[in-house]
C-alpha cells in the first residue's frame, strides 16, 4: 500500500500537450476517480502512473519513491484494462498466475495467491476455463484477479466497466467498491461516467483541457463546484445557467438581476463580487420546484416533458429565450405548450464570475462533509 | 436460374481448365495414353504407378575363390554384376528392369536398394528435401522480418516494400537473374565472396555442381517468397491487441517472454496458414528447375512437377506424367491433412 503524488506532471505527444501540469496527492488506501470528457487526457495520466507512457515533465512518486524512469513492473502497480487484456490462449488460472510465473515464483506460492484471488472474486469454478468461455463480467473479474495476484501498492483501473452492459456495470461497480474496502489498497480509477465517479470515489479529479479542474470528494464537487466546467460536468441533467448582473453587494450576500428572475439576493460571499459585474447563476434541475413555491420563480412555455415515473423532467423556454430544465414530482400534471412556473430557493444557487470561477456559497448542505460510506 | 446463367461462363471455364483436367489426370494415369500416338489407348491398371514406385532390395555376397577366400581387386572385395540379377534373371523376376538407387556395404556384403525409376526417386527425395528445408527456414525468416518491420519507425514502409519486392517479380525473371548471380565465372556471388575474402575464395560453379546446385536453388527460393510470408505474418502480428503487450509489460515480461506468451500464441492461425502455403508452394517446385538447371547436373535438382512435365510433354508420356501428378496430389493432400490434425484447435 502506498501514497502517490504528482507534481506538475505534463505529457506531450510531439507538439500537442495533452496534460498541462497536474498536481495530485493521493493518500495511502484512497480511492481516487479521474473523470473527464473524452480526450481530456485521463487515460494518458493513468498510463503515466503505470509507466506505459513516458512522463514529459514533472515528477511522479509512488510510496515516496520517484518512479519517472522506472519500468512498469518496478512501480508496484497493477492495471485493469478496459478491454480486460486477458491472454486469450491461457486459462483463467494461467492468466492470473502469469506475472508470478514469469518471475519464476515457487509453484506453491503461485497456487496460494491465485486461489486466494479467485476466492475473493468468486472465480474458483472457472479457473480451468479460457477467457472466451466467460461472460464479460467474469472476464473483468479475472482481469481484476490478475491485478490482485500482483499484490500491488496501487491499483489502476482504465474504464473497467465500459464494455459491460448496464446491469452488470452496477454489480461490478459494487464489487469494486467492496474490493477496495476489503483490500484497503490505493486505487486510481479512470472513467468518463460520473455515476461511477460519484459512487466509488473518496476523491474525484475532474480533468479537462489538460488541467485538474477540481479535486475533491463527490459531495464537494456536487455542492461546491469550483467552476462552470465542474458544475456542468457533475450532475445529470446538467446544471441550468442564467446570465445575471450583480446589482448589489452587501454583508447579506450578492443581489443579482436578470430579466427572467428580476432581482434576487443570494447567500454568496460578497468578497469577490462588485456591482455591475457580469456573472452566471447556476441552479441544478433537481433544485427546481413546480409552481411558485420557492423564492425565485421563472415562468415559460413547456418545451419538453419526460416522465420517468418517480420524477418528470421538464424544460421551459421563457419569453427572453432562456431554457431551463427542472426535475419535478412525477405525479405533476403538465403538458407541452403549457405556460408554467418553476421556482427555486436562493440558497440552492451557485454563482460564477465572468471567468467561470465559482464564488463561495454560504449555505452548503451538511452532507458536503460526507465521506464515502458515511 | 438467372444466377446460374450469370455464373455460367466462369463455371464453364473452371470446369474445362481445372475440374476436367483434374479428373482426366486420374483417369489417364491408369492408361498408356501418349501425347501423339497411332495406337488406341489401353487400360493398364496400376502399371504406371508400379513402374514409378517399384522398389526392391538386393544383398550380394562378395565373390569367393575356390578355397573360400575373398577375391580382392585393389584390396576391395568384388561382387557379382548387378545386371545379372536385374536383367531377365528368372530367379529374380521382381527386380527385372530395376536400377541401382542407393547402395552401401554391410559387413562383407553389399546392399542395394533398387528402383524401377531412379530419376523419379531422385525427384521425390529432392522435393521432400526442398519442402523440409524451405518450410521451416522460410517461415522463420519471414517471421523474423515481420517482427522487424512491425515497428513504429519512420520509413518502415520502405523496408516492407523492399522485402516484398522479389514477390512481385515473376519467378522466371528471378530465376534468370539468379543464374547470373550463381554464374561460375563472373557471378555476383563468386565476385562478392572473392572480394570479402581478399581473393582467397575459389570461384564455384554453383549451379553446375551436384553438391551445390540444389542448395543454391533452395537459397534462391527462400529469398524469393520470404517477403510474401512476411506480409502474412505481419497481418497476424497486427491483429494482436496492444493491450496484451502492455499487460505483459506491467507484469514484467522480458522481450522473449512476451514473444513466447503473447506474440506466438496470437500467431497460431497465421502459423498454420503460412506453414500450409509454404508447403504447397514448395511441393510445386518447377520454375526454378526449368529455368536454372533442367533438373541437372546428374539429376541433382530434379523435382516431381518437373518430372511430370518432362514425361508428359518432353517424352510425350501423358500417362506417366499424369501418374506423377496424381501421386503428388495424394502426397500434398495427406500432408495437409496431417498438418491440419497437428495444428487443430485443442479444447
Amino acid at each position: 500500500m502506498a501514497s502517490l503524488s504528482m507534481k506538475s506532471v505534463r505529457k506531450s505527444y510531439g507538439a500537442v500537450e495533452v496534460i498541462k501540469g497536474v498536481d495530485l496527492d493521493i493518500a495511502d488506501g484512497e480511492f481516487v476517480v479521474v473523470v473527464g470528457p473524452s480526450g481530456c487526457g485521463k487515460s494518458p495520466l493513468l498510463r503515466m502512473v503505470a509507466g506505459l507512457e513516458e512522463i514529459t515533465a514533472g515528477t511522479m512518486e509512488i510510496g515516496g519513491r520517484v518512479v519517472n524512469d522506472l519500468e512498469p513492473k518496478d512501480r508496484g502497480i497493477a492495471m485493469v484494462f478496459q478491454s480486460y487484456a486477458l491472454y486469450p490462449h491461457k486459462t483463467v488460472y494461467d492468466n492470473m498466475a502469469f506475472g508470478l510465473h514469469i518471475a519464476k515464483a515457487p509453484k506453491a506460492e503461485v497456487d496460494a495467491k491465485v486461489k486466494k484471488a479467485a476466492e475473493i472474486l468468486k472465480l474458483e469454478p472457472y479457473l480451468d476455463r479460457l477467457p472466451k468461455q466467460l461472460s464479460g463480467g467474469q472476464r473483468q473479474r479475472v482481469a481484476i484477479g490478475r491485478a490482485i495476484v500482483r499484490n500491488p501498492e496501487v491499483f489502476l483501473f482504465d474504464e473497467p466497466l465500459s464494455n459491460l452492459d448496464a446491469a452488470l456495470r452496477v454489480n461490478t461497480r459494487a464489487e469494486i467498491a467492496k474490493l477496495h474496502r476489503d483490500l484497503g489498497a490505493t486505487m486510481i480509477y479512470v472513467t468518463h461516467d460520473q455515476v461511477e465517479a460519484m459512487t466509488l470515489a473518496d476523491k474525484i479529479v475532474v480533468l479537462e483541457g489538460g488541467y485538474a479542474q477540481q479535486i475533491g470528494t463527490p459531495m464537494e464537487l456536487y455542492h461546491t463546484p469550483a467552476n462552470l466546467f465542474v458544475a456542468g460536468f457533475i450532475g445529470s441533467p446538467k446544471m441550468n445557467y442564467i446570465e445575471v448582473t450583480v446589482a448589489e453587494v452587501s454583508a447579506d450576500g450578492v443581489k443579482v438581476a436578470a430579466p427572467d428572475i428580476g432581482e434576487a439576493l443570494l447567500p454568496i460571499d460578497p468578497d469577490k463580487a462588485a456591482v455591475g459585474d457580469r456573472a452566471t447563476l447556476g441552479i441544478r434541475p433537481e433544485d427546481m420546484r413546480h409552481g411558485k413555491t420557492d423564492g425565485i420563480t421563472v415562468s415559460g412555455r413547456v418545451e419538453l416533458v419526460e416522465r420517468l415515473g418517480h420524477e418528470t423532467l421538464v424544460e421551459i423556454t421563457t419569453t427572453n429565450g432562456l431554457d431551463l430544465k427542472g426535475i419535478i414530482d412525477g405525479t405533476t400534471l403538465i403538458s407541452l405548450g403549457d405556460t408554467t412556473d418553476l421556482s427555486f430557493a436562493a440558497a440552492s444557487c451557485h454563482l460564477f464570475d465572468s471567468a467561470g470561477k465559482a464564488l463561495t456559497r454560504r449555505e452548503v448542505p451538511e452532507v458536503v462533509r460526507a465521506r464515502r460510506g458515511t | 436460374m438467372a444466377g446460374w446463367l450469370m455464373a455460367g461462363p466462369s463455371l464453364a471455364i473452371l470446369a474445362i481448365f481445372l475440374i476436367l483436367p483434374f479428373f482426366l489426370a486420374f483417369g489417364l494415369s491408369f492408361t498408356n495414353q501418349r501425347l501423339i500416338s497411332p495406337n488406341p489407348t489401353e487400360y493398364v491398371g496400376m502399371r504406371n504407378f508400379e513402374s514409378l514406385l517399384g522398389v526392391g532390395t538386393l544383398t550380394l555376397e562378395p565373390l569367393r575363390g575356390e578355397n573360400g577366400d575373398l577375391i580382392l581387386e585393389d584390396g576391395a572385395p568384388t561382387y557379382p554384376r548387378l545386371r545379372g540379377y536385374t536383367r531377365n534373371n528368372p530367379d529374380y523376376p521382381h527386380l527385372n528392369g530395376m536400377r541401382e538407387w542407393i547402395s552401401w556395404t554391410w559387413g562383407e556384403n553389399r546392399v542395394y536398394v533398387l528402383a524401377s525409376d531412379v530419376v523419379f526417386m531422385r525427384a521425390l527425395v529432392n522435393t521432400f528435401m526442398f519442402v523440409l528445408i524451405v518450410a521451416p527456414l522460410q517461415g522463420a525468416l519471414a517471421l523474423g522480418l515481420a517482427l522487424l518491420v512491425n515497428q513504429k519507425l519512420k520509413g518502415i514502409n520502405a523496408f516492407r516494400a523492399i522485402f516484398f519486392m522479389p514477390v512481385v517479380v515473376s519467378m522466371v525473371v528471378v530465376a534468370l537473374l539468379w543464374r547470373f548471380i550463381y554464374d561460375g565465372q563472373n557471378g555476383l556471388l563468386n565476385t562478392l565472396l572473392a572480394f570479402l575474402t581478399f581473393g582467397g575464395f575459389k570461384p564455384v560453379d554453383w549451379l553446375g555442381n551436384t553438391s551445390t546446385a540444389f542448395g543454391a536453388m533452395i537459397a534462391m527460393s527462400i529469398w524469393q517468397a520470404v517477403g510474401f510470408h512476411m506480409v502474412i505474418w505481419l497481418s497476424g502480428l497486427q491483429t494482436i491487441p496492444e493491450h496484451l503487450y502492455e499487460a505483459a509489460r506491467i507484469e514484467g515480461a522480458s522481450r522473449w517472454q512476451t514473444f513466447v506468451h503473447v506474440t506466438w500464441p496470437g500467431l497460431r492461425n497465421t502459423a498454420v496458414l503460412v506453414l500450409i502455403v509454404i508447403t504447397m508452394q514448395a511441393f510445386a517446385l518447377f520454375t526454378q528447375v526449368d529455368v536454372m538447371t533442367n533438373g541437372g547436373p546428374i539429376d541433382s535438382t530434379q523435382s516431381l512437377v518437373y518430372q511430370a512435365v518432362q514425361r508428359g510433354y518432353g517424352q510425350q508420356d501423358i500417362a506417366g506424367g499424369s501418374a506423377i501428378s496424381v501421386l503428388l496430389f495424394l502426397i500434398v493432400l495427406s500432408i495437409s491433412l496431417i498438418q491440419r490434425y497437428l495444428t487443430r484447435e485443442r479444447t
